[in-house]
């Protein structure tokens, strides 16, 4: 029996959300006295999860599996709890593990807890605490099922450093055509941008921005940043910047090291999105505006006047710091 | 083509959140309850299909009578038939047995479902749905376009989209984008007046079985005051960010 963590990675190479997850499978192992294995789809160099307390990597190299297919991913995980006797599995919250996750629960017969943002308690029964209504709440949830899924919250844990020694092996699932019941016709990537998902910081901006045309700025500061941009609600209802930026209780959680909200009034359902956010940064004009209060550092002041001198001093901070 | 859309009933956005009997509770003192939005997007789509296609729509949801107004205005919005199972929905799993058998029983499709709902945000129940009952699955789905057997659709993923190509019978998480915001549908007279003579059959439970309970609830704590920085003194801010939050 180990803790099975499935380690997502992208072009082969592991996300940092990956490094999180064994982190987080690793102090689960040290409560249950047990190990680590990792499942890797085609990913290339995995030896870097031996800092993070993997044992043993389940490695799966397979053409068919090149774009992601959750019912697919979810037979390959299903395997290999199989293979290892896991009782505990371990996966992230990008979009792809949300995917897969109900799928892999019911393979698994297990319970599925998605949002966890602490290690679970053992000592009256299976317990884990998650966010609950947008991250308005915390609800400590209980497993019952022989077998449990948990899905972390990404940068809810952080990256725990524990040195192991790793073992490889190749693992070949077995997968059929009813694995397959989906067909990627294309994959729409932002090659160059940093996505919310994966990013460290987030430069988002609302209505205050006035038009698509003034978001000039708000790139350049996210350039400066290697950061992520986002949006408001009706942002991206107006069409002034895609859906898929668009964060808050209708659109994309954003748990982040940095937040930084311009034009933006903070409404109720945009805070909910953002409240899991290390640090919150808010520029508006109006000093009334609710953001302030759900805002660790805030500026009263014009978007349009402050931005551009932030980038300057911030492209200055860097030069001086790199 | 027979679609089912499944509906959440929950605290409208803007609801406090509070909890009552030692925390292990929702209080639903004064909340208003709303259709999920992720859900309503999946109405308005299945809509289309009914106007543009000639599809059918149902729609169902897992609770008890007090959802009983979200039920009725989806009819008014127009949905044809209403199924409500007569249960407190306390799990993913649960909800998704009790969904699964509806859509077993009635032949759909085409499943809509949300890609969660904002008060438990579970995540899971379109996808498990999908597995007993043995349909493809697309999640986080924001186009959906289906001609005879094939059905075509976009997903958003991290840091993009895909395309993807699937048959029928089918389940979907929906989300925005599904539909235009602006082209949600909102009941008028007619459409109020037509619902009280729909049919909304009570459909009683499967089992009460579960794999997870919520416990216990608490809120996050309360947050300190901002630090204002005065607009000329962006310098404080980056030495702030530097130094105190360690965020650059
Ligand atoms: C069911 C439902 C779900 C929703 N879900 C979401 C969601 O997920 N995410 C979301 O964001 N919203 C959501 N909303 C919408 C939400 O209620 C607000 O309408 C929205 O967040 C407001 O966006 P905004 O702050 O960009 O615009 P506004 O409220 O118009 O605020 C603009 C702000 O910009 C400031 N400003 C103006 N000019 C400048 C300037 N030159 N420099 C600096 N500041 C300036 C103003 O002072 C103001 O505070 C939802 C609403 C509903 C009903």
């Amino acid at each position: 029996m180990s803790i099975l963590v499935y380690t997502e990675s992208e072009n082969g190479k592991l996300k940092k959300a990956a490094y999180e997850v064994a982190s987080y499978a690793k102090g689960i192992a040290d409560l249950m006295g047990t190990s680590v294995t990792a499942v890797t789809v085609n990913a290339e160099n995995v030896e870097e999860l031996s800092q993070y307390g993997v044992d043993k990597v389940l490695k799966v190299s397979s053409d068919k599996l090149s774009k992601f297919n959750a019912d697919a991913y979810a037979e390959v995980i299903t395997q290999a709890a199989k293979k290892e006797d896991s009782k505990v599995v371990v996966i992230s919250q990008s979009a792809n593990a949300k995917y897969m996750a109900p799928l892999l629960a019911v393979d698994l017969e297990a319970g599925y807890v998605s949002n966890a943002v602490k290690l679970p308690t053992l000592d009256e029964g299976f317990n884990v605490e998650r966010t609950a209504f947008t991250n308005k709440a915390f609800s400590m949830t209980s497993i019952s099922t022989d077998i449990k899924v948990l899905g972390l919250s990404n940068n809810s844990y952080g990256l725990k450093e524990n040195e192991s020694s790793l073992t490889q092996e190749e693992f070949f699932p077995e997968l059929t055509d009813e694995n397959f019941g989906i067909t990627v016709e294309s994959v729409d990537k932002n090659k160059d941008k940093v996505s919310i998902a994966d990013a460290e910081v987030v430069i988002s901006a609302g209505r205050g921005m006035k038009g698509p045309e003034n978001w000039g700025m708000i790139e350049e500061l996210a350039g400066v940043l290697n950061a992520a941009t986002a949006c408001s609600k009706p942002v991206s209802d107006m069409g002034w910047r895609p859906h898929g930026e668009h964060v808050g209780q209708t659109g994309k959680p954003v748990a982040t090291n940095l937040y930084i909200a311009i034009g933006i009034s903070g409404a109720i359902q945009h805070l909910a999105g953002i409240s899991a956010s290390k640090n919150k940064v808010v520029i508006n004009t109006d000093p009334e505006a609710p953001f302030f209060k759900a805002a660790d550092y805030g500026i009263v002041g014009d978007a349009f006047e402050v931005v551009p001198q932030l980038i300057e001093k911030l492209k200055e901070f860097k030069a001086n710091n790199s | 083509m027979k679609i089912l859309v499944c509906i959440s009933h929950v605290p409208d956005t803007t609801s406090k959140i509070n909890f009552v009997d030692n925390d292990t509770k929702f209080d639903t003192n004064g909340v208003q309850f709303v259709i999920n939005p992720n859900d309503e997007f999946g109405l308005t789509r299945a809509m289309w299909f009914k106007e543009k296609q000639g599809a059918t729509v149902d729609i169902v949801t897992v609770g008890g009578k007090d959802t009983e107004p979200t039920i009725r205005k989806c009819l008014a919005i127009g949905a044809d038939t209403a199924y409500r199972v007569d249960t407190e929905p306390l799990d993913g799993f649960q909800v998704a047995k009790e969904l699964a058998k509806v859509a077993k029983d009635g032949e759909y499709d085409l499943v809509i479902a949300g890609r969660e709902s904002i008060d438990y945000n579970g995540g899971m129940v379109p996808g498990m749905l999908a597995k007993l009952i043995g349909a493809n699955f697309i999640n986080t789905c924001v186009s959906l376009d289906i001609e005879g057997e094939t059905a075509t659709a976009v997903r958003e993923m991290d840091g993009g989209k895909e395309t993807i190509k699937t048959s029928l019978p089918l389940v979907i998480g929906g989300q925005k984008g599904l539909v235009e915001e602006s082209d949600l549908k909102i009941p008028n007279m007619r459409g109020i007046m037509m619902a009280r003579k729909k049919p909304l059959n009570i459909i009683e439970p499967l089992s009460s079985k579960t794999h997870t309970e919520a416990k216990s609830f608490r809120k996050p704590e309360p947050k300190g005051e901002v630090t204002l920085i005065d607009a000329d003194n962006l310098d404080e801010l980056i030495d702030l960010l530097h130094n105190e939050a360690k965020a650059i």
